[in-house]
């Protein structure tokens, strides 16, 4: 392994230690290594890391740059909001305070530049994500950038200096099993860690390969796993026993936690508890249903109808004498798709109001608080103001709830909605 | 004098009442949702606590943010005071670093989220410490989280240095004290832009090490929000545990149960103000907030406009002030319908008594308020009482919640319903086990109540409780004599059987009624004769003006507001609003306001509008109106100061709504209203 590493700038024994927490990236650690050269030489300006959540770019770098003491700093671009912020951690980390409250008000890039200057140390600069630092500091300094995305989707158009593409690819199911196996419970054997992952990886591996993700669900269910052994049941080698023990607790596991339906504290009250009461918790989509006042139904109801049927419809719907049209004459070319299909469509607020008003029962004012709950059912994303906040002058809104949601909506108010959608006629 | 003194004392007891009312109010509120709070409090110091110990499990876990999901319905009004409380509660107990944030302040970034983060965090703690020195570093760096987190990290340096053994207190909790957790509380999640939230959370977890940060969703709507929201690969930063308040319906269950059915607040409301209170509730907000404001103003608008309304007080108060009542107050009793309705039944000599001495009046008052306080004592037991026996029938005859029987009752005589006589006929049906359980519900609610009447009454439920349980042993003892007797006469024939079956029937259609079945109708003719001496309506009250609120359309007008409506009315009919136009016919004045006139002129044309033919429309009615000569030149003629007054209407109309320029005739606006002639 520590072949591999090798390089005539930075000490031997730095050398292994980086290589014994890189497990499986030794390649890529060692290119990178050769592309900064020793520590006196210049480097290439910049390098752009890209490759999936969870490959090991910023731990590979994050340990070369600790283990071989390079001077470094690191930015999430997601937090940089503006360029003050990412400037002042910048310099933050590189020179301290100081450094940080010479930058003005709102600075520019030649005040960084000016600042920086002032400042006689070398370094090498690691990004986050995304922003593309041009290096116009005339000094030893190397740009990497992390991204999940590839090149291609930065690449300002007026051009700059090309950066070195470096790709992380994904782990294998082998590098996966290698690396998993390393965290391993310290009153286990590490055969016995490694045989649970095993497991592990045969049940997840088809649905996630995110590092992160694998390890906090071997946590999650180790426990479970050690069960028959610690009730001395069975032996660490029986590992067919044990298999059958966890598999259907897996699986469960891959519907539940991992699809954050329960949380992971949850999970583990409910490993405590009996498998009778266990049933019971139900996941975070179960509760679908949602409690509205009467009004507030109807206008949903109508909301439906509007965004699902065409305009023209309306009359055949809502009017007494509407004389009988046959859906087969009534169809336009584009309307024979299923509207459905399509999703909804924006309608202006007269024609809700106009629907709302017929569908109603009893005859209702037009008070404020009618007004009052189409807004309310706005900010409950339950409808969505397609036209801009501003225009005041006949708003247009979508109804963003499901056909089976509206379903429940409208049998609560003894409402037969079907009835009325031009898609089921 | 005295006037002054029953209005300087109404004053009094008015505004007695109101706080009554809002301290009971807030009390409740904080009842409601004590059990909710204390989960969710537990469920901090659970979090905070479990950071600290740090066991191979743990250290491997991916880092989550632990999220409280607090589901809290769509009575949005409402949430409010809940946030309030669970911020001042977490505050006291677990943690002085809670901030809360709203969709509104925060605009569309997340620098937006971290200002005002930093600025209740911050500016929270700052204020008890007063330090120039931090305030100073807080102004110079940008608000972000990494100076959140170094803020936190010296902190809770210096107070692990600061006082160290001032308290005893065990090592735990000291440790949890050392680093209490930073708690946000994002109050309406479904109002948040997804992409700002997101960020913030992923920024967030990237601190989580070192910054015990924890977050508080309130959700209107339903848990899948969070889902809809955020991608997988955010909410798998978040450890998310639901927490379900009550559903709002059963809030204003309590609130009622305790506001309103009650005899301790002499205020009471009739059927009409009940209705209209309860349909806004149900129809338009489903706010439990609202609801008590409209109760409030009730109460103010009953001491307001009702001076008999002194009162309306406890009833030793009541009694004192009826003493104290002058002349003029003694003639508005008179006036009462209620009242005069009690004078006709009495004898001529009464009559002229009451009639013309103040004195006799006075202590025939006092008679009157005592009975009416009487009346509600026993009236909230009784109707609690029937509520029990009537709610555990099938398809709920009388309504399944206490507040659809207490409107029944409050609008006429309940007995006389005929959902009434069916919930009778259904409870003549019950089973004995059934029957004696809701039973001897009736005796728990009547025991506790302090009154003669229910004294006994409880009493009298009590012996007919001990005939069915020795109903019961009597039984006993007949089953062991003929349960053997029919067992020899069992026949596997089906013929035989039938047979016997049906000559069991006819036997016991014709067979007189059993002991148990006599018992239970002659408990449920107690009952009847309970309802019907307790439940009568409250406008079968004399003097009971004095505590019913009766005036809905008020109520209405002031909850439930009507803009449009109110548009119209004034630009249709401008006398409602200014008296000295009142005309004898009813029609617009010619000396209406001008955007009057043209109002309605605009209604007599069709959708599009000549702008030119209204402009000489409006000339001529202005004309009219300065009173000049019909047969003088300058009749009917637009000049400028016409044309300019015109103009400024036909806009006012536009601002208004009601009209629009259009592109599809230049000199044409389009209407968009309806109807008018």
């Amino acid at each position: 392994m520590t072949a591999l590493l090798q390089h005539p700038g930075y000490d031997e024994e730095k050398l292994r230690r980086v290589a014994e927490q890189l497990p499986c990236r030794e390649v890529q650690a060692g290119l990178l290594l050769s592309l900064m050269g020793e520590p006196q030489q210049y480097s290439y300006p910049s390098i752009f890391i890209y490759g999936h959540r969870a490959s090991g770019k910023s731990h590979v770098l994050h340990v070369l740059l600790k283990e071989l003491e390079l001077h470094h700093a690191t930015v999430s671009c997601v937090e940089c909001v503006s360029v003050a912020l990412l400037f002042e951690q910048v310099l933050l980390s590189f020179f301290g305070c100081d450094a940080a409250s010479l930058l003005p008000r709102s600075p520019s890039l030649s005040d960084f530049v000016r600042i920086y200057r002032q400042q006689p140390v070398t370094m090498e600069t690691s990004s986050h994500q995304t922003v593309v630092l041009n290096p116009v500091v005339e000094d030893n300094v190397t740009v990497i950038l992390l991204s999940e995305i590839v090149w291609d989707k930065f690449r300002p158009n007026t051009g700059c200096f090309e950066p070195l593409l470096l790709h992380f690819p994904d782990y294998s199911k082998g590098e996966l099993q290698q690396i998993l196996s390393q965290d391993r419970h310290p009153s286990y054997s590490a055969e016995f860690y490694s045989s649970y992952i095993n497991i592990l990886l045969g049940v997840f591996y088809s649905v996630c390969r995110d590092l992160r993700e694998l390890r906090h669900l071997a946590a999650l269910n180790f426990s479970k796993f050690c069960e028959p052994l610690e009730e001395g049941k069975v032996k660490e080698t029986d590992t067919h026993k044990l298999w059958r023990n966890i598999e259907p607790h897996l699986k469960k596991a891959m519907q539940t936690v991992y699809l954050r339906e329960v949380s992971s504290l949850q999970w583990e009250q409910m490993q405590l508890m009996e498998e009778k009461e266990a049933g019971a918790l139900r996941g975070l989509s179960a509760h679908t249903h949602v409690e509205l006042p009467f009004y507030s139904k109807f206008l949903l109801i109508a909301a439906y109808l509007a965004s699902y049927n065409p305009a023209r419809t309306d009359k055949r719907f809502f009017l007494k004498h509407h004389g009988k049209i046959r859906k087969t004459n009534f169809l336009k070319k584009n309307e024979k798709t299923s509207n459905h299909l399509l999703g909804p469509k924006p309608f202006p607020l007269d024609r809700l109001l106009a629907i709302f008003y017929s569908v109603v029962d009893s005859r209702v004012a037009p008070t404020a608080s009618i007004f009052s709950q189409i807004s309310s059912l706005v900010t409950l994303q339950l409808l969505t103001q397609v036209s801009h906040d501003d225009q005041l002058d006949a708003p247009k809104y979508k109804c963003a709830v499901s056909l089976d949601f509206i379903c429940a909506i409208s049998r609560t108010v003894n409402f037969d909605i079907v009835k009325y959608l031009y898609d089921f006629l | 004098m005295y006037e002054v003194l029953g209005e300087i004392s109404q004053f009094g007891q008015q505004t007695g009442q109101m706080t009554y009312f809002c301290a009971s109010f807030k009390v409740l509120q904080d009842e409601l949702n004590r059990k909710i709070l204390d989960s969710l409090l537990d469920f901090t110091r659970k979090c905070s606590s479990a950071r600290q110990h740090s066991d191979w499990a743990s250290q491997m876990r991916a880092n989550e943010i632990p999220t409280a999901a607090l589901v809290l319905g769509v009575n949005v009004p409402d949430h409010d005071i809940t946030f309030q409380s669970l911020s001042e509660l977490l505050h006291q107990s677990v943690t002085p670093h809670v901030a809360s944030v709203e969709a509104k302040e925060c605009g569309g970034t997340q620098l937006k989220v971290l200002e005002r983060l930093m600025d209740t965090v911050v500016d929270d703690d700052e204020e008890e410490e007063t330090e120039h020195t931090s305030t100073q570093l807080h102004k110079s760096v940008n608000c972000s989280l990494s100076a959140l987190c170094d803020w936190y990290i010296t902190k809770t340096k210096k107070s692990s240095s600061g006082t160290p053994g001032k308290k005893r207190s065990s090592p735990a909790e000291h440790e949890r004290q050392q680093q209490p957790p930073v708690v946000i509380i994002f109050k309406d999640l479904e109002a948040f832009n997804p992409r700002v939230l997101r960020d913030f959370i992923l920024i967030c977890s990237r601190y989580i090490e070192r910054l015990p940060l924890m977050f508080i969703f309130g959700i209107a709507t339903s848990p899948s929000t969070i889902q809809r929201m955020l991608p997988h690969s955010v909410s798998s930063l978040l450890c998310i545990e639901l927490f379900q308040s009550l559903s709002c319906t059963q809030h204003l269950a309590t609130v009622i149960d305790q506001l309103i059915l009650t005899p301790q607040f002499p205020f009471k409301l009739n059927a009409k103000v009940m209705q209209v209170l309860l349909s806004i509730f149900l129809y338009h907000d489903f706010s439990v907030r609202n609801f008590i404001k409209g109760l409030q103003l009730a109460l103010l608008e009953h001491f307001h406009s009702q001076p008999l309304s002194v009162l309306c007080c406890k009833k030793k108060e009541a009694l004192l002030n009826v003493m104290q009542l002058s002349h003029r107050d003694l003639e508005r009793i008179r006036q009462l319908p209620s009242f005069k309705r009690y004078v006709e039944k009495q004898e001529s000599q009464e009559q002229v008594n009451l009639i013309t001495d103040d004195s006799h009046l006075k202590e025939t008052c006092r008679k009157m308020i005592k009975g009416l306080h009487k009346y509600h004592k026993n009236y909230y037991p009784i109707l609690k009482c029937l509520h029990t026996l009537t709610s555990a029938l099938p398809r709920y005859p009388l309504g399944k919640q206490i507040r659809e029987l207490h409107l029944t009752c409050l609008e006429k005589n309940v007995w006389e319903n005929e959902d009434y006589q069916s919930a009778m006929k259904l409870l003549k049906m019950l089973a004995k086990d059934d029957l004696i359980a809701l039973l001897q519900r009736c005796g728990e609610i009547l025991k506790p109540v302090k009154s003669k009447k229910m004294k006994s009454t409880a009493f009298q439920l009590e012996e007919l409780l001990t005939k069915f349980k020795q109903l019961d042993s009597k039984l006993r003892k007949e089953d062991s004599i003929t349960s053997p007797i029919k067992n020899l006469q069992k026949k596997t024939d089906l013929f035989q059987l039938q047979k016997t079956l049906l000559e069991m029937n006819e036997t016991r259609r014709s067979k007189k009624l059993s002991p148990f079945e006599i018992l239970r109708n002659e408990a449920l003719e107690f009952i009847d004769s309970l309802v019907k001496s307790h439940l009568s309506p409250p406008e079968s009250q004399t003097l009971h003006e004095v505590c019913y609120y009766s005036s809905s359309a008020t109520v209405r007008r002031h909850l439930n507001a009507t803009p449009r409506t109110s548009i119209q009315a004034a630009l249709s009919s401008p006398y409602y609003y200014l008296q000295n136009l009142k005309t004898e016919d009813g029609t617009v004045s010619n000396a209406a306001p001008d955007i009057c006139i043209a109002y309605k002129l605009h209604l007599e044309c069709g959708r599009l509008i000549n702008l030119y033919d209204w402009l000489e429309a409006y000339a001529t009615v202005v004309s009219a109106a300065d009173g000049n000569d019909p047969d003088s030149d300058g009749y009917g003629k637009v000049d400028e100061v016409k044309h300019a007054r015109f103009i400024r209407s036909v806009s006012e109309l536009e601002f208004l709504g009601f009209i629009k320029s259009t592109k599809q005739k230049t000199d044409h606006v389009a209407r968009l209203t309806w109807g008018g002639c």
